[in-house]
C-alpha cells in the first residue's frame, strides 16, 4: 500500500518535471533573443531536472543511485547559472539583443564599462588590466 | 614560506577539503570510513597540488539563516519557473524584458558569486556583467511589462542579496546591509566629491 502511494507521488514528480522541461523547450523556441532564451534554459530547465530527480529518488530509495542524483542536482544548480551567464554576457556584448522589446535599458550597451577604465564596445574587457591604475 | 603561513593556508583550505570529501562520498554512493578516509587523502592531495586562493574570509555559516535561505530559494525557483514557463507558452506577442544596473552592498568574492548564482536561477533575473570594483551588477530581467515591474525586480535582487548575506556573510557584511552605503573604505574614496 505504502509502495503504491510512493509510486503515485514519484509519478507526479516525474510528470511535473517533464512539463517543466517541455516548457523550457518551448521557451527556447518562442523567446525573442539569446538572453531571453537562456532564461528558459535555466529556471524551468533546472526545476524540471530537480523534480525528475526527486521522482527518481523516491522510486529508487535505498540504492546508492540516490546519492548520485543528489550530487547531480547540486552540480546542476552550481554550473547552469555559470554557463548561462557566460553565454548571455557574450551575447550582450555582441549586442544580440532585441532592443525594441526592452522596457528599460539602463546604461545602454556600454553597460558597466562606463564605470571602468576600459572603453566600451568590442574591446577585450576580460584582458588582464593593471588593478593599481583603476579605482 | 614560514610555518605560520602554512598553517593559515591549511585552515583556509578546510572548507574546500570538506566539500571534496562530501563529493567523493556521494560519488561512491555509500558512507563508510574507508570512503571518508580515502576521500580525505584525495582532497588533501588535490588542495596541496592545486592550491586556490581563500575566499571564505568574510563568510560564515549561519544554520538557521541558511535554512530560511534554502526555503525561499526553492519557493522562488518554483515561482520563477512557472512564470517563465507561462511566458513561454502563453499566446500573444513576444515576451518583454529589461536590462537594469543594480548596486549591491556586499564586498566579498564568495558572497557575490553566491548572489550571482542565485540570481540566475531565481527570480526572473540573469546576471549579464559584474563590476567587482564597484560591486555593481548588470541584470537582465524577464518577464516585465512596465516600469513598476522593473522596480519590483530591482527590489527582488536586493532581497536575494540580503538573504544570501544573512545566511553566509560575516557580521561586517551584515552590518554593511544596514549601513548607509556599504563598507566605507572604497565607497568613501569614490564619493569623496559628493558628500551626503
Amino acid at each position: 500500500m505504502v509502495r503504491e502511494i510512493l509510486d503515485v507521488v514519484a509519478i507526479g514528480f516525474l510528470l511535473l518535471g517533464s512539463v517543466m522541461a517541455l516548457a523550457a523547450g518551448v521557451g527556447l523556441v518562442r523567446f525573442p533573443d539569446v538572453i531571453s532564451r537562456l532564461h528558459a534554459g535555466t529556471k524551468p530547465q533546472v526545476a524540471g531536472v530537480l523534480l525528475i530527480m526527486v521522482g527518481g529518488a523516491i522510486r529508487l530509495a535505498g540504492t546508492p543511485v540516490v546519492w548520485m542524483l543528489l550530487l547531480g542536482g547540486l552540480l546542476q544548480m552550481l554550473t547552469v547559472p555559470v554557463s548561462a551567464h557566460m553565454i548571455s554576457r557574450i551575447a550582450y556584448r555582441r549586442r544580440h539583443v532585441r532592443e525594441d522589446l526592452l522596457v528599460v535599458h539602463e546604461a545602454g550597451f556600454a553597460g558597466l564599462a562606463d564605470l571602468q577604465d576600459d572603453p566600451p564596445g568590442d574591446q577585450p574587457a576580460d584582458a588582464p588590466r593593471d588593478q593599481g591604475d583603476s579605482g | 614560506m614560514s610555518p605560520d603561513a602554512l598553517v593559515g593556508r591549511g585552515t583556509r583550505q578546510l572548507p574546500v577539503i570538506a566539500w571534496l570529501v562530501l563529493i567523493w562520498v556521494l560519488l561512491w554512493g555509500s558512507f563508510s570510513w574507508a570512503n571518508v578516509l580515502s576521500g580525505l587523502v584525495a582532497a588533501v592531495v588535490v588542495t596541496v597540488a592545486f592550491p586556490l586562493p581563500g575566499v571564505t574570509e568574510h563568510a560564515r555559516f549561519r544554520p538557521l539563516a541558511v535554512l530560511s535561505f534554502l526555503g525561499f530559494f526553492l519557493r522562488d525557483l518554483a515561482v520563477s519557473s512557472v512564470q517563465v514557463a507561462w511566458a513561454a507558452a502563453r499566446p500573444g506577442p513576444p515576451v518583454r524584458s529589461a536590462v537594469i544596473v543594480v548596486e549591491l552592498r556586499t564586498d566579498s568574492d564568495l558572497l557575490l558569486t553566491l548572489i550571482a548564482e542565485t540570481l540566475s536561477l531565481v527570480p526572473g533575473s540573469m546576471v549579464l556583467d559584474i563590476d567587482r570594483m564597484h560591486r555593481t551588477m548588470l541584470v537582465h530581467v524577464l518577464p516585465v511589462t512596465d516600469e513598476a515591474d522593473v522596480e519590483r525586480q530591482r527590489a527582488d535582487v536586493l532581497v536575494v542579496e540580503e538573504r544570501v548575506v544573512r545566511a553566509f556573510g560575516s557580521s561586517r557584511e551584515i552590518a554593511a546591509l544596514d549601513g548607509p552605503d556599504g563598507p566605507p573604505a572604497e565607497a568613501a574614496a569614490d564619493d569623496a566629491g559628493r558628500n551626503r
